[in-house]
């Protein structure tokens, strides 16, 4: 698959002459594909918001390069406003970004920005609160009387309505209860599927990454440690831990059961490999 | 772009600037404010821009950091400058349409834009050396005899050191909420002077917001500790005077008085 967007040599430093002056992205080389799902995982300060915000051009680059489908987006510093329309970035708890009256011109914000008309923008605003698993007859409520997973629904809305071709989420289910969370990222799978373009989905939790995305990306200190599919990146559990992450609860479960001797994969990631490793072993005894 | 903005915030540091009792330091910067105000001509200026010169020094506050916390206000700067420069009476030296020049306005102007940097980089130094905490605690203990006539000293001081509090943590707010619109296509930068007003509007809803959420937030937080305000209260860290107080407290009213007389002379 073709990269979409390719990070070249990244540094980011901040409060450059101040006493607080560090660097919170150094030479980070990665690339994000076409239509695929990416997921994005590092301890807290490891860089990973930093590093997305320079995907979409809200923070310039120290030095390094970010190419968008091959060109170099800061070539032309008045056009960046453009890239954000085909990196559509959201951020972690979006809901107090919502500003308007009604729920529909909040997510008509971006797609009004786009310079589009105001059928193709209503039709945008629609299918994007569809995505977002929202109802229609909330779009002329105030966004203020909505619940907190309502409010963070619209946020993300907003971001979808715009149709980028790179979706970046920044910890989306962060403070979402189980059932709010499990159904947010059924709708970001869903929409991940309908429309096919790529998908960002930056966590720290080791379980919802494992479960959703075809690749990960892990961030430490600054840096990108590891890159890969899921199982090559759980298969290297203790370099993990070494870098103050963890691998997912079922992975656990398995290197425990292969350290007391069972002859099982010990980088499966999901239930139903799990499931069908233990099978297959019980299948093989007996 | 927003964290640029400087203004009342503290670098931590263990200078004598630093550990310079707060109550001093305030003093400081009301004689230094009262110098500079004595002020004529260049004699006595460069007195108090020896006395800025040393503070920074002493300090360690890098000066670029002292000239950034300055771009908020090179609008009222330049403003004042012209003010000065067309509108002092006296000896005209150039003239065009209904503006005239004059030399008293070139010299009031040079002197007020002198005397508007040093105020403001001289009180940066105060914030920039001391924690909001201590400067509250300060001032508490300097306004305290006017308890007496009921001023809610503890109150105010306490809302002072709320508001100081929050600058750094609602200038972030902004930043974060400013790149969530940017993210959406909203565009600061371009646009006549209406348009650009109103693409304010989606910052500062949410900024209003999240900040009478933060207010009630701590508010909560405050009543579930038991504040009920500065009624027998103690305080974890007592201020003391040291000699070093007292040494540079003199230094600056024999100053102050250096630069009455030479006011006086008209230097």
């Amino acid at each position: 698959m073709k990269p979409i967007i390719r990070v070249e040599n990244l540094t980011h430093t901040y409060g450059v002459g101040t006493p607080f002056c560090r660097s919170a992205v150094k030479d980070v080389n990665m690339e994000i594909l076409e239509g695929e799902f990416l997921g994005i995982i590092g301890h807290t300060g490891s860089g990973k918001s930093t590093l997305i915000q320079h995907l979409n051009g809200l923070l310039k680059p120290t030095a390094g390069r970010i190419l968008l489908e091959g060109r170099d987006i800061w070539a032309e510093p008045k056009k960046i406003r453009n890239v954000r329309f085909h990196v559509g970035l959201v951020f972690q708890y979006p809901e107090y970004q919502l500003f308007e009256e009604t729920v529909y011109k909040d997510i008509a914000f971006g797609p009004r920005n786009m310079g589009l008309d105001e059928g193709e923008v209503d039709r945008r605003v629609r299918a994007a609160l569809a995505f977002s698993g929202l109802k229609e007859d909330l779009l002329d409520k105030s966004p203020f009387d909505l619940s907190g997973g309502q409010k963070r629904r619209v946020a993300i809305a907003g971001v979808i309505a715009m149709e980028p071709e790179v979706l970046i989420l920044d910890e989306p289910s962060a403070g979402l209860d189980p059932a709010g969370r499990r159904s947010m990222l059924e709708n970001i799978r869903n929409y991940h599927q309908e429309r096919g373009t790529a998908v960002v989905m930056v966590s720290h939790s080791m379980d919802e990454v494992a479960e959703n995305v075809d690749r990960i990306v892990v961030m430490a200190n600054a840096g990108v440690v590891m890159s890969g599919a899921p199982h090559e990146v759980f298969s290297r559990a203790q370099e993990l831990i070494d870098v103050g992450l963890n691998v997912p609860q079922v992975t656990q479960v398995a290197m425990e059961l292969k350290r007391r001797g069972l002859g099982i994969d010990p980088a499966v990631y999901t239930v139903d490999d799990l499931r069908a490793a233990l099978s297959t072993l019980k299948g093989g005894r007996g | 772009m927003l964290k640029d903005i400087t203004l009342g915030q503290y670098f931590p540091g263990n200078s004598l600037a630093h550990r310079l009792d707060p109550r001093t330091k305030i003093l400081l910067t009301v004689l230094y404010i009262v110098i500079l105000f004595c002020a004529r001509w260049f004699v006595s200026y460069s007195l108090v821009i020896l006395l800025l010169l040393i503070g920074i020094k002493v300090s360690g506050v890098a000066p670029k950091a002292l000239v950034r916390g300055l771009k908020p206000i090179v609008f009222i700067i330049c403003f004042t400058a012209v003010l000065n420069l067309f509108y002092t009476p006296g000896e005209i030296i150039a003239s065009f349409w209904i503006f005239k020049v004059t030399k008293e306005g070139i010299v009031t102007a040079f002197f007020m834009v002198l005397r508007i940097t040093m105020l403001i980089m001289g009180t940066f130094l105060l914030t920039y050396t001391t924690s909001p905490i201590s400067l509250t605690d300060g001032l508490e203990s300097l306004l305290g005899p006017l308890k007496r006539i009921k001023v809610p000293v503890h109150e105010l001081a306490m809302i002072m050191s709320i508001a100081l509090r929050m600058i750094p943590t609602l200038i972030e707010e902004t930043d974060k909420i400013m790149s969530a619109q940017k993210a959406r296509g909203a565009d600061f930068e371009s646009g006549s002077l209406f348009q650009r007003a109103r693409a304010l509007v989606p910052i500062l809803i949410p900024l209003f917001i999240s900040a009478f959420r933060r207010a009630d937030e701590l508010a909560v937080a405050m009543e579930c500790r038991c504040y009920r305000g500065g009624e027998g209260r103690t305080k974890l860290h007592v201020l003391h005077y040291q000699p070093r107080d007292y040494l540079v407290l003199l230094t600056y009213t024999v100053l102050l008085a250096g630069v009455l007389v030479l006011a006086r002379f008209g230097l």
